[in-house]
């Protein structure tokens, strides 16, 4: 039963459906449960949250990597599965305290003041979500003391900061030097992108690293987790 | 079901409909005075008979006559003319039906060129710094033979907007000769794709044996009618305003046959034709309809194409400048005044005046490819692999080639607008506006995969590197890997009975017997 339906949850995940109502992509699977109600189901029959989480929605991560690695899947794809992914976390993220699961990490992640720009910070966020973070997204042209503060109340283990234009970036090194100024900064490990910024800049502003597009935030983040597993 | 081209919704024209009438009307007026020069003493005689006036020329070295066309023999052969073409093909699914109203454009290798251009790839190390290496591609020119014909031919097969082939390469080999190259040339054309071939003619003489090896394929001379998988093209027009002795022969005799054949003029702006547009656009048009009433006086109803390769001269050395914008606005006119006619045109595009592929060379044909394209020519003589004007042929350039007119068959498409289509998008604006994140993305995927979406540049390189030589080497090598489809054992058996001339080394099966 447990086999059945993680293996449906897998299809699901591949198929990038959050829903019922989305189409995937084989034809006439629209209807049919997709990640959301599957995850349901499969709490209340009782299938554990690790269960769930690694051979379930990971496991069909992996393979929605390998086909977007073999050229078989776009990133319109790989952010359906990732939305799927995420939409699922969500509905455990309640239990998996319970459970003993920790999450891979928690983010905070906003565009700096000024910048109205969100198309690239979502799409990281998304994809973060869908590697397993907790995600929570602070929206666009948010006050540098608004992100200070959520720093210090949701103690994320990562702060993301995009920008779009070069006269909002400077707005990232304001961030950094409040967080510094509230003695913030080494409890979270900061990472910056978006179109003006280069590795040199996050380097100079003090930032942890830099994410060049979607995937890359996602593999600095896993390699700075890497890193605190590491420390810890 | 015949290969469906790409119609040409709206296609771009640059003369008024008035400008057109007075092409025409100069174009009969330049036929009335100065005549048409006729080197050729039984098309002469024809027009004659026909209540053209005929003169012979005095003074000529050469016996010449000079043709007033009169009005009505034009008007009348232009009705006689079929308004719809077909161009069989060994495999009837490759078919083109060709309609002089219907501006649906089919995409066509050629000509003939003398030099084959062969690409090898070498590494260069940088002097200062050895880790830095570079692949740059060689090219190295040499003579063409009957196996790269057959190369090109089984390669531009697999190339998907090819629609039809006429030769690319000038076969040089020491054993072909006047005598046997157009039996050679038709037989490694047809026995390497299944798509229509189109071939100019060397020797007369060979006329009957290249249409009895096609009867042969067709499966009789009913069916090759029904089925025309060759057709030919005769340049018996040389400009200014005369028909050549020996290709206007051919083209008569072609015409008596009933085979699709091309009334190809090529006047020269500047040098044969008047460098003024009017100019070049009276005289060309003056010299295809002359050809088309001879056809249609020879054999009422020829299948024939409205034949335009206009060009510009290259004002340094006096020799043809297909990459001039000039060139590409008159093949724009012309195929314009074929639709005037309701007659199918052939026409030109992607001809570059440069040596070997790179930037000039895209440039080039990538302008007169588009402009030309969005015309709407019937049979778009598009120059697959073509270099320096019409001397050089690079199938690596008919791969790139490929690439461009995948993506103006795909501009070409018809927009998909209409009520059903705007109720579901507004349906996913006001969706999407009323989510958080405000991206169309989720709609992005059924769209993908229904092929609505353009596919990216196939020899796009990673990151901040150009590979498009490189990639479309790659393409090149898996093309030539692909199967041939040859024509059939016993067919063969029966060609190489019947037609002489033929090398024994065409015969695939040979070595199986």
């Amino acid at each position: 039963m447990s086999e059945d339906i993680i293996e449906l949850i897998k299809e699901n995940v591949i198929q990038g459906r959050v829903n019922k109502d989305d189409e995937g992509i084989e034809v006439g699977v629209a209807g049919q449960p997709g990640v959301t109600e599957l995850t349901e189901a499969a709490l209340a029959s009782g299938v554990k949250v690790s269960e769930i989480i690694n051979e379930g929605l990971t496991a069909s991560m992996e393979v929605v990597g390998q086909k977007f690695e073999n050229e078989e899947y776009y990133i319109p794809d790989m952010l359906a599965s990732a939305e799927a992914v995420g939409a699922a976390m969500e509905l455990l993220k309640p239990h998996l305290a319970k459970s003993g699961v920790k999450p891979k990490g928690k983010i905070l992640i906003a565009t700096v003041k000024g910048d109205l720009h969100d198309i690239g910070k979502n799409i990281v966020s998304i994809l973060l979500r869908g590697a397993g973070y907790l995600v929570k997204d602070l929206g666009h042209d948010v006050d540098t003391r608004d992100i200070v503060a959520a720093v210090r109340e949701e103690q994320p283990d990562f702060l993301g900061l995009s920008a779009l234009l070069t006269s909002t970036m400077v707005n990232m090194e304001d961030t950094i030097k409040a967080l510094k100024e509230n003695g913030l900064r080494d409890k979270v490990k900061i990472i910056i992108g978006g179109a003006p910024v280069s590795p040199e800049y996050a380097k100079s502003i003090g930032a942890d690293g830099y994410g060049a597009d979607g995937f890359h935030a996602v593999a600095v983040t896993e390699a700075l987790s890497s890193d605190n597993s590491a420390d810890g | 079901m015949p290969r469906e081209g790409i119609l040409v919704s709206s296609p771009v024209e640059r003369l008024t409909g008035e400008q057109v009438q007075q092409i025409h009307d100069a174009s009969i007026e330049i036929l009335a005075d100065p005549r048409l020069l006729c080197f050729n003493q039984k098309a002469a005689e024809i027009f004659q008979s026909h209540g053209a006036e005929v003169k012979s020329v005095s003074g000529s070295t050469i016996p010449c006559w000079s043709v007033k066309i009169p009005e009505k023999l034009v008007a009348d052969a232009l009705q006689k003319a079929p308004k719809k073409v077909t161009l069989g093909a060994r495999n009837p699914d490759n078919a083109l039906i060709m309609k002089g109203d219907e501006p649906r454009v089919f995409f066509i290798t050629g000509s003939e060129t003398n030099t084959w251009l062969d690409v090898d790839f070498s590494t260069y190390v940088n002097k200062t710094d050895s880790a830095k290496e570079i692949e740059i591609p060689e090219f190295k020119p040499r003579r063409g033979t009957l196996a790269d014909l057959c190369d090109s031919a089984h390669v531009c097969e697999h190339l998907e907007t090819v629609d039809g082939y006429i030769r690319t390469v000038n076969i040089q080999d020491r054993d072909i000769t006047e005598d046997n190259k157009d039996v050679n040339k038709f037989f490694a054309c047809l026995n390497n794709t299944t798509k229509h071939v189109m071939s100019g003619l060397t020797n007369l003489k060979q006329l009957d044996n290249v249409v009895r090896m096609a009867e042969i394929i067709a499966g009789g001379p009913e069916k090759l009618k029904e089925n025309p998988l060759i057709s030919f093209i005769t340049c018996l027009v040389k400009s200014p305003l005369q028909f050549v002795d020996d290709t206007t022969e051919t083209f008569m005799e072609v015409c008596k046959r009933g085979l699709p054949i091309v009334v190809s003029s090529s006047p020269q702006a500047g040098t044969s034709a008047p460098i003024k547009e009017a100019g070049i656009m009276a005289q060309i048009n003056a010299e295809v309809l002359a050809g088309i009433t001879l056809g249609q006086l020879v054999n009422k109803g020829t299948p024939v194409l409205y034949g335009s390769v206009p060009v510009r001269a290259r004002m340094d050395t006096l020799g043809d400048s297909y990459g001039s914008v000039e060139t590409s606005q008159y093949h724009v006119d012309c195929t314009q005044m074929a639709r005037f006619y309701n007659l199918p045109n052939y026409s030109t595009s992607g001809v570059c005046d440069t040596k070997m592929p790179g930037q000039q060379s895209s440039i080039e044909r990538l302008f007169s490819d588009i402009v030309v394209a969005l015309s709407g020519p019937q049979f778009l003589h598009c120059a697959f692999g073509l270099l320096d004007c019409n001397s050089v042929f690079c199938l690596l350039q008919a791969v790139l080639d490929d690439a461009h007119f995948q993506m103006i068959k795909f501009f070409l498409k018809s927009p998909r607008i209409d009520e059903q289509e705007l109720d579901l998008v507004k349906k996913q604006i006001r969706e999407v506006v009323a989510t958080p994140q405000k991206m169309f993305i989720n709609y992005i995927r059924p769209v993908m995969r229904s092929g609505e979406i353009s596919p990216p540049y196939p020899f796009e390189g990673d990151g901040e590197s150009d590979s498009v030589f490189a990639l479309a080497n790659e393409r090149l090598k898996e093309l030539r890997s692909k199967p041939v489809e040859h024509i059939d054992p016993n067919t063969t058996a029966r060609i190489f009975q019947e037609i002489p001339g033929l090398l024994p080394r065409l015969n695939v099966y040979e070595g199986e017997r």
